[in-house]
């Protein structure tokens, strides 16, 4: 049933004269523009762009979006991504007057409801991180990261401290040393274990004075929660560098446990995972810091501060913290995005947001209990939100890939598990399930699971098979990448 | 050519010497290893590299390696077939699917480098 | 909590099968000592009638560019968004699907973004584009990184005061542990004089930066620029506002190398500020050198022409401290805004877009320059968006305006101190900004009210 003819290219949908937007006629007494601007700006003719009508545009894009599988319509366990249930509420809250349509340049005194709410996002990550202070200005975790190895940066070049290296595990995201490269720093990668946790006495081999900053996510990318981190905390305050915790993996313990209480000194968020603001086929997320008081100072500006008016009422202002480092992102940040994680915090309150934890480690040690027998997970005997089996055994025995059971997972209605990460372990199947999926589905889930597992591996290579397409090939995309459509014949 | 008149490092070049100009490549093995190749960046022509320096990185679809010259010297010559067309590189490694050559001062540094056999069982220990 | 299935006798059943008692005892994993023995402090849960009550409390009083005329300016515009936009992106398949890395489950982001970065070079003229960036602020400093790589100078870069001030700071932001000088050429008539920027760039330079139109709206002669970026081994980067591209040149017929834009103007609504769209195309021969996604077209098994993510050797997540940038989550939902957009615009809409904007604004330009105590700060050709300086209390004439219901501004001294401009613009300026939104009866309302409230104030 799929209409094939609508999920042309847009530009093959195009035929000339044809349009959708018109606009009123000018009614300024003004010459043409020829005589407004000199000859030298202007392009003689406009960009050629598709010329279609609106239903075109609606009927081409609505039916594309069928092609995809999404939280809305699909169990989506993709691991390190928390792709949780996105509440309706906050689309339709987020539209209203007053938030969608400030623009940043407006008076202060005219925007104290969106920055009143702000500030109170800012309060509320800052007690759930167990750290005072809060930039919400970073565009999403990898820039939270820099900002905060920028904030760092800054804080010891006060000090008078020449500290240029940083330090993470091999587990890491890739976003960890690129964020480090990028704010100047050495990256030095610790060396994988055998118990999937942080090597004390390897990481103690790299400590010195030149440490500026270990960066650890906590409960790390294995799902496992890293018990020595107040250890690994001390370990680097004893020689003068900082503890960074990269918050992927916060929806595991919010109302649980906090960084600043293990020992962290700075730390992201990804608002998009934990806090639901949904994930738009790639972005936008919004990725705010929270650091410790004595890093406050040299925080990105603004940051929003409250006081009081004349007559003794709130008042909400736009400050920039004395020493801070400058801005990291033009205007305030990703509001839009910062908002519905407020909704979302509102909505669960303490208890709430206590129990989204639960319910999403309950969740993930169910599915790793049905799979156990079939699907062994290297680290760790319980989990926390996530973990990563290994296809490693099964590969061997029955030539079925981490690959292969992500592929056919698509033909059972099930978003396939993250497989390109992590690096540390062979055929990695990384699950997160969340909290906001039944039972039901996770037994699903399993099931589908054990019938690949049965299935023939030459037929699994080429699944799926209900898909729109299958196994694109990547070798010749990378090869020579065609990334854009040209008119044939051009 | 046998590659048995090569020398080869850790990272899994191979070098030749000829007069005061080595060749540089890339072993079967490693070729092998990275599979798919699907693109290479190669120095200019007249660049000074040093022994242990990466000189250009060779990449397949998900992963990528640094190039590391074996030797110090000058880049005298690249072979830039490969940018158009990398099927020299799994099908000829040690001819046709060479990658630059470098004109040296110092030979001696070749006697750093592993010959064939020391080599094969090094990759031995890496595949397992 | 709304969104939780697991009844207590479910929860019983799958803590059995754990083999475990408790909830509890799953977070015997964080050790006792770090656990936080309280609830958070945090306020009361409310449910979604009481959420949408407390937030119109908060904020419905806030006067926005929805209920208000705006001649808002500074970089982000009230250009009017078609409804099929909002529409389209209401689709959960869209918004609540993330990054394409299943092709086969994903076919719809990834053409959709393969369609964007079409649109984007034919807008620009470019080569190639990416699948979308932060926003236009951080897209400087990428290109800038990117520069850098290309030309393999780290030492210098240039960029002209007329850029963003808040671009510039994030680029100084960005670059300031990295030992690379960053030199801002002043433009005290509203534009850069060549001779100056001639004199900066030397055989160091990796880029020159430059924005067209400029902050201050006044439009730059960009080709002798980048043809000096180019006679010292430079790349020229290019910040455009795209929707000035249905009248203006694009940047690929003056030489950019790389064009990076806010595409906030291309249908995303204000929201204080973002979410918005970071656009970055450039020359082919860079493409192994960009930061971002980027969507190729391929075949599938059976021969199926279909799209998938491409070149992700570039990226964090395979070349790690190497990688070209460290952007992972990029602003897919915003460029699908803007592939709508462009696709409902067609290049007559974005030329009639261009065509009233800049009309609308020479009309006001020209009738606010009679009103005493009020002056052009600039006399070079412009846009949409123009500066006039008002030597009394600027706060209090966007107080009046605003009580007649009319947002303007920003005033320059909101940028914070600027070298770049004489102090007087910088001291008393404010920007105008004019879209297609606005028509006669509207700037003619504006102009008495500045001439009424400019005796006064």
């Amino acid at each position: 049933m799929r209409n094939q003819q609508a999920t042309q290219l847009i530009f093959e949908l195009s035929v000339p004269g044809r349009r959708a937007a018109i606009y009123p006629k000018c009614d300024v007494p003004v010459d043409s523009v020829k005589e407004l601007i000199p000859s030298g700006f202007l392009s003689e003719k406009p960009p050629a762009l598709p010329e279609v009508t609106e239903p075109d545009v609606v009927r081409h894009y609505v039916n594309l979006s069928t092609l995809n599988m999404s939280v809305d319509t699909h169990f989506y366990p993709l691991g390190s991504c928390t792709m949780k249930y996105n509440p309706k509420r906050h689309e339709r809250i987020c539209n209203f007057p007053g938030l969608v349509d400030i623009h940043p340049y407006q008076k202060e005194e005219n925007i104290q409801g969106i920055l009143g709410i702000l500030f109170e996002m800012q309060e509320m990550l800052a007690e759930i991180a167990g750290l005072p202070s809060v930039s919400l200005q970073p565009a999403a975790g990898a820039q939270g990261e820099f900002t905060a190895l920028l904030t760092a940066a800054a804080y010891f070049r006060d000090h008078g401290q020449n500290r240029t290296k940083v330090i993470f595990p091999s587990s890491a995201h890739g976003t960890n040393p690129a964020s480090a490269a990028l704010a100047g720093f050495d990256c030095i990668q610790l060396k994988q274990t055998g118990n999937g946790l942080v090597d004390l006495e390897e990481l103690k081999s790299h400590l010195n004075q030149e440490t500026a900053v270990f960066m650890i996510t906590n409960p790390n990318t294995l799902g496992m929660f890293e018990k020595d981190i107040a250890t690994i905390s001390k370990m680097l305050h004893d020689v003068g560098g900082l503890v960074y915790i990269d918050g992927a993996n916060m929806n595991a313990i919010m109302g649980q446990t906090r960084p600043g209480d293990f020992g962290g000194d700075m730390m992201h968020y990804n608002v998009h995972k934990t806090f639901t603001g949904p994930h738009g086929a790639g972005g936008p997320g919004a990725g705010p810091i929270a650091v410790r008081d004595f890093l406050a100072d040299y925080l990105p500006g603004p940051v929003i501060t409250k006081t009081e008016d004349d007559d003794g009422n709130d008042y909400y202002q736009l400050t920039n913290p004395v020493k801070s480092i400058g801005r990291v992102r033009s205007f305030f940040g990703n509001v839009g995005i910062l908002l519905r994680g407020y909704l979302y915090l509102r909505t669960l309150g303490a208890k709430g947001v206590k129990e989204a934890s639960e319910q999403a480690v309950l969740n993930a040690n169910y599915i790793k209990a049905l799979l156990k027998d079939i699907l062994p997970v290297p680290n760790g005997d319980l989990c926390m939100h996530e973990f990563v089996a290994s296809a490693a055994d099964v590969q061997k025995k029955n030539g079925i890939s981490a690959m292969d059971i992500a592929k056919r997972l698509l033909d059972f209605g099930f978003h396939a598990p993250t497989v390109y990460f992590p690096l540390d372990v062979p055929e990695a199947l990384m699950i997160e399930p969340t909290e906001t999926e039944s039972r039901e589905t996770l037994d699903a889930f399993a099931e589908s699971i054990k019938q690949i597992l049965s299935e023939d591996s030459e037929y699994l290579h080429d699944a799926p098979y209900s898909t729109p397409v299958s196994r694109p090939d990547e070798v010749k995309a990378a090869r020579k990448p065609v990334l854009k459509w040209t008119e044939p014949g051009k | 050519m046998s590659s048995s008149d090569l020398k080869f490092a850790k990272s899994h070049e191979w070098a030749k010497l000829d007069g005061d100009v080595v060749t540089i490549g890339i072993s079967k093995f490693a070729v092998n290893l990275l599979t798919d190749l699907v693109y290479i960046e190669l120095p200019a022509v007249g660049d000074s590299v040093s022994s242990g320096v990466s000189i250009g990185e060779i990449e397949s679809v998900k992963a990528v390696s640094d190039i590391y010259s074996s030797v110090t010297g000058e880049i005298v010559e690249i072979n830039d077939s490969l940018e158009e067309d990398l099927g020299a590189l799994t099908e000829d490694p040690y001819g046709k699917g060479w990658i630059v050559k470098i004109k040296i001062a110092d030979p001696s540094e070749l006697d750093q480098l592993m010959d064939q056999k020391a080599y094969d069982e090094l990759c031995q220990s890496e595949a397992h | 909590m709304p969104y939780l299935f697991s009844t207590a006798e479910q929860q019983k059943e799958m803590l059995e099968i754990i083999g475990v008692n408790s909830i509890e005892d799953l977070f015997d994993q964080i050790p006792g000592e770090l656990k936080l023995n309280r609830l958070l402090e945090m306020p009361p849960a409310l449910t979604e009638m009481e959420l949408g009550s407390h937030v119109k409390n908060l904020v419905s009083s806030d006067p926005g560019v929805a209920s208000k005329v705006s001649f808002l300016g500074g970089g982000i515009y009230d250009h009017f968004i078609p409804a099929a936009v909002d529409e389209i992106v209401s689709r959960g398949e869209f918004y609540t699907a993330y990054t394409p890395y299943q092709a086969e489950a994903s076919q719809g982001s990834l053409q959709t973004f393969f369609e964007f970065q079409t649109m984007i070079c034919q807008l620009t003229g470019m080569d190639v584009s990416n699948a979308s960036l932060y926003e236009g602020g951080t897209a400087v400093s990428e290109a800038i990184f990117m520069s850098m790589r290309v030309k393999k100078r780290h030492n210098k870069v240039v960029i002209l005061g007329s850029v963003h001030p808040e671009y510039q700071q994030i680029a100084k932001t960005y670059l300031e542990h990295l030992d690379c000088e960053v030199c801002i050429i002043p433009t005290p008539d509203g534009t850069v004089d060549i001779d100056q920027v001639v004199g900066a760039l030397d055989k160091e330079t990796a880029c020159l930066v430059i924005q067209q139109p400029n902050v201050w709206g006044c439009l730059e002669e960009v080709e002798p620029l980048v043809q000096a970026a180019h006679d010292v081994g430079a790349l020229a980067i290019c910040s455009v506002d795209p929707i000035s591209l249905g009248i203006l040149k694009r940047p690929s017929e003056y030489g950019a190398d790389i064009v990076v834009a806010e595409g906030q103007s291309l249908g995303i609504p204000h929201q204080f500020g973002g979410p918005f769209l970071g656009i970055l195309a450039c020359k082919k021969e860079f493409v192994r050198k960009m930061p971002g996604r980027l969507i190729a077209k391929t075949t599938d098994r059976n021969g199926k022409s279909c799209y998938t993510l491409s070149l992700q050797t570039r990226e964090q997540h395979i070349r790690r401290e190497k990688a070209t940038s460290n952007i992972c989550t990029n602003q897919g939902l915003l460029a699908l805004r803007a592939t709508i957009f462009m696709s409902l615009i067609g290049p007559e809409g974005l030329k009639e877009i261009g065509d009233r904007s800049c009309k609308n604004a020479h009309y006001a330009f020209e009738e606010m320059k009679k009103i005493p105590n009020m002056k052009p700060a600039f006399d070079k050709p412009f846009f949409k968006e123009f500066c006039m300086i008002h030597d009394g209390d600027l706060e209090l004439l966007r107080k009046k305006s605003l009580s007649k219901g009319f947002l303007i501004g920003p005033t320059i001294s909101q940028f914070g101190n600027l070298e770049s401009i004489p102090e007087e613009a910088s001291s008393h300026g404010i920007l105008f900004a004019f879209t297609e939104k606005r028509s006669k009866s509207e700037i003619d309302s504006l102009l008495r009210i500045m001439t009424t409230e400019l005796a006064t104030v």
